[in-house]
């Protein structure tokens, strides 16, 4: 996996936690640096699928090739299905939801690399 | 207060994260669990069951909190209820006994940061907090 890539992400998901954790802080609906946040993270992580899927294709190592697919496409439906679940819920408790995706995605990263190294 | 808002009433406010936090276990949990099953069951069955069961009980919570109701709202108690002792009880023999494999509920769910311990908890104080809201005089 590209180690780069991942640092990347997790960096792209702390800032969108903390932006979010501000507006909660705030008491307030996502703001445009919260949403544009888990935006980027949402392409970053597409980028990512896209190159760890050519990735798992090309390597003469032994990688569970099931699970390691799965959290990589999975990880890409995170920040809609959380962006959907927080705007249907206009308070801080909505935007909390947009935390928990980006906690989510890191902790998405730390099982790919570790099915990755096996 | 319509039914409805009623049986709103568990998925709104703090109780929008709890279903987040429970989806998001529903789906990681019964994916990763079928998986091992299917694929190296004879390595730890009883871990890898465990953790299915754990999986068809975030699947269960989940759905009740996301449905709201009297009826629910019990299947909500049971299911936060059996998670809590779940989770206490394979965390005590996963320490006692050395597990061959980590389930969602070893280490009292140190393997994932212990939120398998903390929100079973947050899931029995949030039905306890909107109680008085439900229709439901059993639990009320």
């Amino acid at each position: 996996m590209s180690g780069a890539l991942t640092a990347v992400v997790v960096v792209l998901a702390v800032l969108t936690a903390v932006f979010a954790l501000v507006d909660v802080a705030r008491d307030r609906d996502p703001g445009w640096l919260t949403a544009g946040a888990l935006a980027v993270l949402d392409v970053a992580l597409l980028v990512q699928a896209v190159v760890g899927l050519v990735k798992l294709g090309q390597t003469d190592r032994q990688v569970s090739g099931f699970p390691f697919s799965a959290y990589l496409i999975g990880a890409v439906l995170i920040p809609p299905i959380a962006f959907v679940w927080a705007a249907t819920e206009r308070s801080r408790w909505g935007t909390a939801v947009i935390v928990v995706g980006a906690l989510a995605a890191i902790a998405v990263e730390s099982r790919l690399d570790q099915i990755w190294t096996g | 207060m319509t039914s409805e808002q009623v049986a709103g009433t568990l998925r709104s406010g703090p109780g929008r994260v709890l279903v987040a936090v429970y989806a998001l276990f529903a789906v990681a949990a019964t994916g990763r669990s079928a998986y091992q099953l299917s694929v190296q069951a004879s390595e730890a069955p009883v871990p890898y069951t465990l953790s299915l069961v754990a999986a068809l009980i975030y699947i269960a919570a989940t759905v009740a909190l996301v449905r709201g109701g009297p009826t629910w709202r019990r299947v909500a108690w049971s299911a936060c209820g059996t998670e809590l002792v779940g989770v206490l009880v394979v965390g005590t023999v996963s320490v006692l006994v050395d597990f061959p494999d980590q389930t969602v509920w070893s280490g009292y769910g140190s393997g994932y940061g212990f939120v398998p311990l903390v929100l079973p908890m947050f899931g029995l104080a949030w039905l306890w907090r909107t109680r008085t809201v439900g229709v439901d005089p059993s639990h009320g």
